[in-house]
């Protein structure tokens, strides 16, 4: 072990080739023989197909061939990852997703069919040649219309167009006798907006079929590409799972949005078969916007109680998730695992609970997006925070510490059991909310804000302390709240004869800096130099098995099933040392990369003990040669990074238009290996944080038409949209793995999002605004302010 | 986002550009492609060519030449915006083209391209109605000019005919004193203007003369604001007087509506930037 990279902003090694346009994606695979791929989709939200006519298409020069829904009767659809149950115990409703739809399109978007040509423009040109006949029905989108009698039905076997219903946290009597004892409710009804994830790089997928060796490779822009092996094999395709190589290359972000198994990835796997020809399909932007799952999309009605002193005694929420037309890969995990276990926040709420209906409608499939549930969760919280505290007339900062969970290492303390069934594992609250306001320079900042209000300036300022369950996740507690998958990770060390280090690892790297920050604790673990190390992702023929990236689980799951391996090359390593040393291996000290005989100055180098190894000539009986481990690690819990963050933002009075002038963030994500990297995690989730406040948000015409899906008309947050970042961070450290880490990645859109519109309440709380919806486009602000 | 099989054509000349164009009615001019470019990926138009003029050097200038200023018409916003003579003689201009969408699309996009679009919620229309200007334009054997109240005739629409193409944008020096600013509220995702407000005028002794109000973004068309105008011009310029004849602003028009910003408020947010505007201009 030594400490020459751990904790250092190392510069990331994997930017070289991005940089300088080397980054190998999907897209830019090119295979002899290869097909492209083109998707017809719906024009309508909801739709009979009546007749489909392909035969002009067909006919044009360079078509290969036109699959639709019928060649897809017998194959089953994408399925869903984890099973819900309704509240009396019956198994959620999983209605068939299927490759190509056969007689109902539920979505604008439904893909219905697919193009074969020898380029994507003929593919694209013969598409637009295909004549359906459709019989236009009506659609419904806000998950709360699609439970009024007669709404529209999107699967017309569910005559409700419910998926399931769901409950969590202490019993409902005991939680409506503790609001019934409250001396002050705060209750609210919220939308927690919908977006569409938007990674720079549009999914892409290349299937192609090896007749020789009846074998099939998917090169596909995901998240996790061992999960797609298994749901595709296994549920889908039904082809056998060592047939079948699926490599994830470079991908350029994912937020989420690539976690899933997709149509199209079983479409171009199915169709490379039948073709005998590589085939390749590419999204473009506006499929995109059409077709990868979108986030959030929760309409709840939630109630805080309070005592007299400001003690949160009851939370009462009722929410409904809008799903879309179609269960994704995770999203019956979202708004009930994922979201309703973190009701309890960073409070000591003693009566906490969520009744919540999740819904199908018209729209696309919404699963998880960067923060996943546990940023509906906080909005609430947060949101319920600062009303309640401007109505009760208490400061925010004052009532959160009023209501925080007491300091708790995990270690000397135990971890906190919370009503909503998760046990925290260490936390300081107060630390860094107190840290926030040391940085706001709070004192101030409210004479500053008497000041503005005088030259009449809207100046305000909002609060979030915010909570989230990270580095997923335990398989056995997953596995019994309905995971029909474990949440391991494996990693496999192999020492190379030089010494040289190469890494297999589970996790998949969409943009997080693997290479650099799990290359880093093998340098230093191994004590060898950082370009000793090369870290292997993606492709399931060279890494054994993985569960990806998501739910900032990385570092945390991933990095330590890297270092259950390296303790076990560690520990054979020390073996073949002690004989060449000539001692016992309890006589050994490793430190900087080398063994030595404790007292003495005889060592012997990491390098030494390689190529040892691999030339057993001198080596201990009984000890096979090779020096090359593999692990699997499965958590004991959950991580649980925290935080304060604190927006202050000036609210033009005749426009409504919000200008953020300062963002505190103060963030305790565990252990930090590379704090540049974790800087960068928290900036961009900050962005997407305070896009979903004030810019993004999805909307749907009447007749399930997506109005906002270009970038002309759904705004990204961009550089001059956001103020410069003034960033701190606390270290708890996570008891429960070795590396001590909790995760950062999804933070930052974590705990923004509230603190801004927490803050433009504030800012306009005296114009009688408490009621704000996202995004707080300026004509919603001003309407707000002016009661309009 | 595939547009349809196109043919390219990369013109020498504006004659070259002319003739070739008379002979495929069905093309489209490409200048710096911003705006007809996703109009085809999106497959909105599908010309059976595209005759790209962008790099015609001899249609890229700014001078000054006889009381006005020339501006070439494939002159990028980008050159427009870093232009010291126009930061000089015509602010307004530097001004406007700043806020024309992010640099990569100044740097490509054109102020011929932008005005023969003519899209409703661009920028420069506001600009050369308040600016006096006029667009001249060609058909290789004729050439005319148009002044910008004429050129303008509404949604995606103007006063250009069949085989002519925007070789010039003319503008009157205004004379000394003059102040001028355009004020923009932008939509946040397109950057276009919800609101463009461009205002020219002279004070006086205390009294405002030679007022000029452009909006973009409001209506179906660019179009200067007479009522505006009339009730500031002549007046003191007070903060009252200014606040009273912006309240005119947008009176008489179609309002457009969106999801950013529906009739009432762009009307709102038109008077308060006529506001902004002439508070720049007059104080």
């Amino acid at each position: 072990m030594s400490n020459k990279y751990i904790g250092q902003s190392v510069k990331r090694v994997e930017d070289k080739r991005f940089i300088t346009g080397q980054g190998r994606y999907t897209d830019d695979i090119v295979l002899p023989r290869m097909v492209h791929a083109y998707i017809l989709r719906s024009p309508y939200a909801h739709a009979r197909i009546k007749s489909i006519d392909t035969s002009e298409a067909l006919a044009m020069k360079g078509v290969v061939t036109i699959y639709t829904g019928k060649d897809f009767e017998n194959i089953n659809g994408v399925p869903c990852g984890w099973q819900v149950n309704f509240k009396d115990g019956t198994t959620m409703r999983e209605p068939k997703h299927p490759l190509l739809v056969l007689d109902k399109v539920k979505h604008a978007g439904d893909g219905v069919a697919m193009v074969v040509a020898e380029t994507k423009e003929i593919a694209a040109d013969a598409a637009e040649a295909i004549n359906v006949k459709y019989e236009v029905l009506k659609a419904v989108t806000n998950p709360k219309e699609a439970l009024a009698p007669g709404a529209p039905l999107v699967h017309d076997e569910y005559p409700d167009n419910v998926a399931f219903d769901w409950q969590i946290g202490n019993d409902k009597a005991e939680v409506d006798a503790a609001m019934a004892s409250a001396h002050h409710i705060t209750k609210l009804d919220f939308t927690n907006n919908r977006v569409v994830p938007n990674a720079m790089e549009p999914r892409s997928y290349i299937g192609d079929y090896d007749t020789a060796y009846d074998r099939y490779t998917l090169y596909t822009s995901t998240q996790n590409p061992h999960l797609i092996r298994l749901l595709m094999c296994a549920f889908v395709l039904g082809i056998p799972e060592h047939k079948v190589r699926v490599v994830g290359p470079d991908v350029g972000g994912g937020f989420g949005s690539k976690i899933y198994h997709y149509t199209e990835e079983a479409l171009v796997t199915w169709a490379a078969k039948q073709l005998r020809r590589p085939i390749k399909w590419t999204s473009d932007r506006s499929e995109a916007f059409l077709t990868d799952a979108h986030g959030r999309d929760h309409v709840s009605t939630a109630e805080m109680g309070f005592d007299k002193d400001g003690h949160i005694v009851g939370l009462r929420i009722k929410t409904y998730a809008n799903l879309g037309a179609y269960l994704s890969t995770f999203a019956s995990a979202v708004p009930t695992y994922l979201h309703g276990t973190l009701l309890q926040g960073v409070y000591t709420t003693p009566k906490i609970h969520l009744d919540m209906t999740c819904v199908f409608t018209h729209t696309t499939a919404v699963d998880a997006y960067r923060g996943a549930g546990r940023p509906e969760a906080t909005y609430l919280l947060e949101r319920l925070m600062d009303v309640s505290a401007h109505e009760m007339g208490i400061d925010p900062a004052e009532l959160r510490f009023k209501n925080f969970i007491p300091p708790f290492d995990g270690v000397n303390q135990p971890g906190y059991q919370t009503q909503v069934a998760l046990q925290y594992d260490s936390g300081n609250y107060k630390a860094v909310l107190e840290r926030g306001l040391e940085m706001l320079g709070y004192a101030d900042f409210k004479e500053k804000q008497a000041e503005a209000r005088k030259n009449g300036k809207l100046l305000g300022v909002g609060f979030s302390t915010y909570i989230e369950a990270c580095g997923i996740a335990p398989s056995a507690v997953v596995g019994a709240l309905g995971a029909r998958a474990g949440l391991f990770e494996s990693a496999q060390v192999r020492v190379q004869p030089t010494g040289k280090v190469s890494v297999y690892t589970g996790s998949h790297s969409h943009g997080q800096g693997h290479e650099t920050s799990f290359a880093q604790v093998v340098a230093d673990k191994l004590g060898i130099p950082l370009a000793d190390v090369e870290i292997i992702h993606g492709d399931s023929d060279s890494v054994a098995f993985g569960m990806g990236t998501y739910g900032s689980r990385s570092l945390a799951v991933g990095g330590s099933a890297i270092v259950k391996s390296i303790e076990k090359v560690l520990e054979k390593g020390a073996k073949i040392a002690a004989h060449k040393l000539e001692c016992s291996a309890d006589d050994l000290d490793f430190a900087d990369g080398k063994w030595t005989v404790k007292g003495t100055d005889k060592s012997i180098g990491f390098g030494d003990v390689a190529l040892t190894a691999y030339v057993p000539h001198v080596y201990p009986a009984n000890l096979e040669p090779g020096l090359d481990f593999s692990s699997f690690y499965d958590p004991a819990n959950f991580t649980y990074p925290f935080g304060c963050h604190i927006a202050v933002v000036e609210v033009d009075a005749e426009t409504g238009k919000v200008t953020i002038k300062r963002f505190v963030a103060v963030d305790d994500v565990g252990n930090v290996i590379n704090p540049m990297i974790v800087e960068g995690q928290i900036h961009g989730g900050l962005a997407q944080g305070i896009g979903q406040a004030l810019l993004e948000g999805v909307i749907y015409d009447e007749n399930g038409q997506l109005t906002t899906g270009t970038f002309m008309d759904y705004a990204m947050p961009r550089a001059d949209d956001l103020p410069m970042f003034e960033t701190d961070r606390k270290t708890t450290p996570c008891p429960h793995n070795p590396l001590g880490v909790k995760g950062a990645g999804e933070a930052g859109a974590i705990g923004s999002t509230p603190a801004v519109v927490n803050a433009v309440m504030n800012a306009t709380w005296h114009l009688g605004v408490s009621d704000l919806e996202m995004p707080l486009t300026p004509q919603r602000v001003w309407r707000a302010m002016n009661h309009k | 986002m595939l547009p349809n099989t196109v043919d390219y054509y990369r013109a020498s000349s504006v004659s070259d550009a002319l003739s070739v164009l008379k002979a495929n009615p069905d093309a489209k001019i490409l200048a710096g492609g911003h705006s007809l470019i996703p109009a085809m990926k999106l497959r909105l138009n599908s010309p059976s060519m595209v005759i790209d003029i962008a790099n015609l050097s001899d249609l890229n200038y700014i001078k000054e030449e006889g009381g006005n200023i020339c501006i070439g018409a494939m002159t990028t916003h980008g050159q427009i915006a870093h232009s010291s003579l126009l930061a000089e003689k015509l602010p307004l201009f530097t001004e406007t083209a700043d806020v024309i969408g992010d640099v990569q699309v100044r740097n490509m996009g054109t102020i011929g391209g932008s005005i023969a679009h003519a899209d409703p919620s661009a920028d420069w229309p506001a600009a050369l109605l308040a600016a006096d200007a006029s667009i001249v334009v060609t058909n290789g054997d004729d050439t005319r000019s148009i002044s910008a109240v004429d050129f303008f005739v509404g949604f995606f629409s103007t006063a250009l005919e069949e085989g002519e193409i925007i070789t010039e944008i003319q503008v009157p020096v205004p004379a000394a004193g003059t102040k001028m600013t355009y004020q923009k509220f932008m939509q946040p995702a397109s950057r276009f203007a919800i609101v463009g407000c461009a205002a020219m005028a002279k004070v006086e002794n205390g009294v405002v003369a030679d007022v000029k109000v452009a909006f973009t973004g409001v209506s179906d068309g660019p179009f200067r604001d007479g009522n505006v105008e009339a009730a500031i011009s002549g007046k003191t310029a007070t903060a009252e007087n200014i606040a009273s004849a912006a309240a005119q602003a947008a009176s008489d028009v179609s309002l457009n509506a969106d999801h950013y910003a529906d009739e009432d408020y762009r009307q709102h947010l038109a008077r308060v930037y006529a506001k902004r505007a002439l508070t720049a201009v007059c104080r």
